[in-house]
């Protein structure tokens, strides 16, 4: 079955590529570029660094605008999707939804009016276990966003390995936050995959958060050999 | 041993990862279980376990629909056996009833209609469906939504079909399910 992605170049819709090729062929990505830093369905920071991604995947990119509007940006959203399932032939669609029932009612809704299959792989899945496979299956990943007590500055551009899994699920249990971010408490960015064919090498950044909210963004990268 | 039957149209499938897993990871926690894909059930696996729960499926897979032929154990067994969504649906064309089209995604408030031991009140659900059941009368109604039946039970059996998606939200269902005595 031909899929389209889509794809926030953050760990769980890259995980989610990831399982949709192990089973079917991903033939596009689909990026939802929003000007709504708040935005309840589409990770923003370093959102620019998809294209990279895209190159290193191979992949074509479908990429729209939206501002971002609640249900305004559903509509560009649906637009996009309709747009790849004609330009690719796309036979279904694959999100990173693990626990947001509102980004997978969403998304499942405007397949379902497309006429088009929806795959959510890492849905309801244990949250440490996910961070823990993106270890051993050697992702590398970045916090490229903090918005939650107590992350601040010092969460940001580091690198998810076993011990900031320790320290997350440490945080999990006295501030009760989700270790992988689920209610927005980080964002994260893949620098590499098993599926890229070149890493992305950061350039430049600027990292600069105010209390507990912060963003590591990326300005200049390339992709290396791996 | 909860048997976790598969009902995704093709076997090792990405249906597996969303709507199983979820399955898995509330039985892991009960007893030991095991997953077999329908076309992949034999008669050892059906009378080595103590219950049974069919998994449901992806909205547009509805392959098990059309071949009551490889569930007719479901007529048989003794064991008690839940089916969510597809797996409900399933139980339904095995049992002659009636299909039709409703469309369900996302929360839907479920409500009690016969007292009983999974659940009880209103309360919110996470449904996923395109396809309801007209049930029988050798089925009695324990739940309904606004727009369809959520809950039947069979008269006699141990036969339980739930609509809407208990491993994603309500789980202490699927936990009273394997726990409660039969």
């Amino acid at each position: 079955m031909r899929l389209g992605v889509l794809f926030s170049g953050g760990k769980d819709s890259t995980l989610a590529l990831h399982y949709a090729e192990e089973k079917e062929k991903v033939v596009c990505l689909i990026t939802l570029l929003s000007e709504n830093k708040e935005s309840y369905m589409f990770h923003t920071p370093n959102i620019d660094i998809t294209a990279l991604q895209a190159e290193a995947l191979n992949l074509p990119r479908i990429i729209k605008r939206t501002r971002g509007e609640k249900e305004k940006e559903l509509a560009d959203l649906e637009e996009a999707i309709a747009q790849t399932a004609k330009e690719f032939q796309i036979e279904g669609v694959v999100t990173g939804a693990v626990e947001s029932v509102y980004q997978a009612e969403r998304v499942q809704r405007i397949c379902n009016k497309l006429g088009l299959w929806c795959f959510n792989p890492l849905w309801k899945h244990d949250q440490k276990v996910l961070l823990e496979e993106l270890v051993q299956k050697r992702f590398e990943v970045v916090i490229s966003g903090v918005f939650a007590y107590p992350l601040d500055e010092k969460w940001l551009g580091k690198q998810i390995d076993s011990n900031l899994i320790s320290r997350l699920l440490d945080l999990q249990q006295k501030y009760s936050i989700s270790p992988s971010g689920e209610g927005g408490e980080i964002e994260t960015t893949v620098l590499d995959a098993p599926l890229f064919k070149k890493k992305i090498e950061i350039l430049d950044y600027t990292s600069a958060a105010r209390g507990n909210s912060g963003v590591f963004n990326i300005n200049r990268a390339r992709l290396v050999e791996k | 041993m909860i048997l976790i039957v598969d009902m995704n149209c093709k076997k090792d499938s990405l249906g597996y990862f969303e709507f199983v897993l979820p399955i898995i990871e509330v039985a892991k926690l009960l007893d030991k279980w095991v997953v077999k894909h329908y076309l992949d059930l034999t008669s050892e696996d059906l009378s080595a376990c103590e219950v049974i729960i069919l998994s449901g499926t992806p909205l547009k897979d509805t392959a098990t629909l059309s071949q009551p032929d490889k569930f007719q154990w479901l007529k048989e067994t003794e064991k008690p056996t839940l089916g969510i969504c597809a797996g409900m649906q399933t139980i339904g064309v095995v049992y002659g009833m009636g299909l039709r089209r409703c469309l369900e995604i996302g929360m839907t408030t479920v409500s009690t209609v016969k007292e009983n031991p999974l659940f009880s009140g209103d309360f919110k659900a996470f449904s996923l469906h395109s396809i309801c059941l007209e049930p029988k009368a050798d089925f009695e109604v324990w739940a309904k939504s606004p727009l369809c039946i959520q809950l039947i039970k069979h008269k006699s059996k141990s036969i339980y079909g739930i609509l809407f998606h208990p491993e994603v939200r309500n789980q202490e269902i699927l936990r009273k399910f394997v726990r409660t005595p039969k």
